[in-house]
């Protein structure tokens, strides 16, 4: 209390560089958290695709062996062949999710009595676990008593046994898994037509733009932020798709509908895996796609903010 | 699916008034896991340990159950850190990747005592890796056919032995609208049964290893004959629809429901059938018919087992225990119809009454000559034989690609056990 005027040259480091250090430290756990959780195991995960290891033993230094027994498997239209292709359906496909939520968020957009109801029950597929929704489209796809067969039937169509032709099995999957991710995409939107600006909406108005036009010259434009993040979290949601596969069909039926995450689950840590090397190797590829897009969020973010 | 501790020396020491001396009074903790979760195994398992503690009151027990499927993951765990001193698993190559990695204790020298080398010699081969035993079994049960009695009666029909008559009989239940079998090959493993039992039949049990070991190419022109046998069934509509997609219980309803009028199966089945409602009269099991007549019958009885890992700290305690898990009575205990409800492995053991035990016994004991294999997913390499099955699957819904599957296998076949 009196000691403060006492030294003002005197004062410390920290003192001195406050400023500059007090960011630092208030970022200190989220980097230390991050390094250990994140940027260390990348490397790790580099490093153990290297070797050849069942978890138990010691691992063996093989070089680049890994990557080319992936390319070979590619090369074959083997199960990373099978794995990669699906994945490339998954990110495009699953995309149909952004404009299916903006319908729905424009549908529900309204003033009705009982809209908050309807909102609510349009956004419910997103609140239920992905286990559920699994089991859900696993019934409505049986063969012998699923929904989707009986349905069929009234056309005289079908039966089909959607998670049991390879040919299908991939859509069907995705077409469960569009249910939830529509949903995210529309809570999305509903926000972002909160922000819309009603008075551009009224000069629009009266220049004469309506409904198609109205939509893309007018709201979609104000709507660029929700449609960057929908388009982020649909982008993710289909490159982590792992869960839905897991409990629909197990990547079966032989193997044709697994994708990247689902294999490297597999070959890593199923009951008849354990090549630890394998799956790094396949995470190390997945990875590299996902760069790819993580390099264009971040670099569309950069834009934005100096933009501003 | 969580662990459960329990403590039973104490109490039941006290209660039983001094049990028989044994040689030398054992002491300490004894930890055991197990992996027997399912409510019937584990009281049986339980039971079992609690008999061994009133005979060891010097003995601090402590029982782990863990859950079936979590076991096969967690057991990499906790070979190597916090480890039990007994640990259940299953036989042949599926104990391999521990034997290699050192984490099982080699047991040899129990299986050099009189008591169970004679007793246990026909399970001494799935125990033996490098020529020395890594465990004990302590129980085991048959695979063969499981029809429907009635509908075979309706159609005329009597079990199989041949081939031919096999073709003749399934032509006959297809005439009649349902399937010849019912199976659901979503995990896969209910096709490696089918294989295992076309290819022992086809090209013998011995063929039969040398394939599973990776010694015999996969385009082989037997293992094509294999599968031509296979397509025969297939083509001529044996196998019910859409099984790629359901699991082996999701497959018993067919049968239940006269849809399908067999089962492929192991003797686990027998329990639903039976609590789905079918009668012991309307139930009955035969020996999977002979194809090639120049090869000796073998047959798959999967065997589950006892190890003693290598970082145990009780070790004489452990294999104490496991004296005592294959001695005659216990054998005959643990595996009665009230409790596991297979066979025992000890050979002074008595067989439970019920007839699929005693017909499974019969089987493997005197009509079995050619040799008694695990179970396809046990006696290859873990990665072959996930390649594999997922390849049988494909063939049982696309038999016209047996070509491609085939080569396919032939790839991973030579990658897998080149290194």
């Amino acid at each position: 209390m009196t000691a403060a005027v006492d030294a003002p040259e005197q004062e410390s480091w920290f003192h001195r560089n406050q400023q500059r250090i007090a960011p630092w430290l208030f970022l200190a756990p989220g980097l230390l958290f991050f390094m250990v959780y994140v940027i260390i195991p990348v490397f790790q995960s580099f490093n153990l695709s290297l070797y050849e290891w069942d978890g138990l033993g010691a691992a063996e230094y093989v070089g680049f062996r890994n990557y080319e027994n992936l390319y070979w498997e590619l090369y074959d239209r083997d199960a990373f062949y099978i794995s990669l292709k699906n994945n490339l359906i998954w990110l495009i496909l699953y995309l149909a999710a952004i404009p299916a939520g903006l319908f729905i968020a424009l549908f529900l957009n309204q003033t009705v009595w009982g809209i908050r109801l309807y909102k609510s029950l349009f956004f419910f597929p997103f609140v239920i676990s992905q286990v559920v929704v699994g089991l859900v489209f696993t019934w409505f796809y049986d063969p012998t008593f699923g929904l989707l067969n009986e349905f069929l039937g009234f056309f005289g169509l079908g039966p089909l046994n959607v998670l049991g032709d390879e040919r299908f099995v991939t859509y069907g999957i995705i077409f469960a898994g569009l249910w939830p991710q529509t949903a995210y995409c529309m809570i999305l939107y509903l926000t972002g037509l909160n922000a819309v600006d009603p008075e551009q909406i009224e000069a629009g108005r009266l220049d004469g733009a309506k409904s198609w036009r109205m939509l893309w010259h007018i709201i979609l434009p104000q709507l660029r932020p929700a449609t960057f993040i929908a388009f982020v979290v649909t982008i993710i949601g289909a490159l982590r798709s792992f869960d839905l596969i897991s409990i629909m069909t197990q990547g079966g039926p032989f193997g044709s509908s697994r994708v990247l995450a689902y294999y490297m689950f597999e070959v890593a840590l199923s009951e008849y895996g354990f090549r630890m090397g394998y799956g790094a190797a396949i995470a190390v590829i997945l990875f590299l796609i996902m760069l790819c897009f993580i390099a264009y969020f971040l670099w569309s973010m950069y834009r934005e903010e100096k933009g501003h | 699916m969580h662990s459960m501790f329990k403590r039973t020396a104490a109490a039941l020491a006290a209660s039983v008034a001094l049990a028989a001396p044994v040689a030398a009074e054992l002491t300490g903790e004894l930890r055991i896991f197990l992996d027997t979760s399912n409510p019937a195994p584990r009281a049986t398992m339980e039971a079992m340990i609690e008999r061994f503690a009133a005979e060891h009151p010097g003995l601090e027990i402590e029982t782990t159950v863990i859950d079936r499927e979590a076991y096969k993951t967690q057991i990499r765990n906790f070979l190597t850190a916090d480890t039990p001193d007994v640990a259940t698993w299953y036989a042949a190559n599926r104990m391999k990747p521990y034997v290699e990695a050192g984490l099982f204790e080699d047991v040899s020298d129990l299986w050099a005592e009189p008591e169970i080398a004679d007793n246990l010699a026909s399970t001494k081969g799935a125990m033996t890796i490098d020529g020395k035993q890594w465990g004990v079994p302590y129980t085991y049960y048959q695979w063969g056919v499981y029809y429907r009695k009635d509908i075979f009666d309706e159609l005329g029909l009597t079990e199989p032995t041949t081939w031919e008559e096999e073709l003749a009989n399934c032509q006959k239940i297809v005439d009649s609208g349902r399937a010849c079998y019912t199976i659901g090959t979503k995990f896969l493993w209910t096709a490696g049964g089918w294989f295992d039992y076309l290819n022992m039949r086809t090209n013998g049990f011995d063929f039969h290893n040398q394939l599973a070991n990776g010694e015999i190419s996969w385009e082989d022109d037997r293992v094509k004959q294999t599968f031509a046998n296979w397509k025969q069934l297939i083509d001529m509509g044996a196998f019910i629809d859409n099984h790629q997609t359901y699991s082996w219980q999701e497959a018993l309803p067919f049968m239940v429901n006269g849809e399908a009028a067999a089962y492929l199966m192991g003797n686990f089945a027998v329990a639903p059938l039976r609590e789905a409602g079918l009668s012991d009269d309307q139930i009955d099991f035969y020996q999977f018919v002979a194809i090639n007549p120049d090869v000796e019958l073998a047959e798959d009885a999967p065997t589950d087992t006892f190890h003693i890992p290598a970082n145990a700290s009780n070790k004489e305690a452990a294999r104490e225990f496991l004296r005592f898990a294959v001695s005659a009575d216990e054998q005959t205990e643990i595996n009665n119809g009230a409790n596991l409800g297979q066979l025992p492995v000890n050979a002074q053991s008595a067989v439970d009454e019920d007839k699929f035990l005693q017909q499974g016994f019969e089987m493997l004991s005197s009509n079995s000559p050619g040799g008694v294999a695990q179970f396809w997913d046990r006696d290859a390499p873990a990665e072959m034989a996930k390649a594999s099955m997922e390849g049988f699957q494909e063939f049982m819904v696309k038999p016209d690609n047996a070509d491609r599957i085939l080569a396919k296998l032939e790839r991973a076949r030579q990658r897998i056990y080149d290194n």
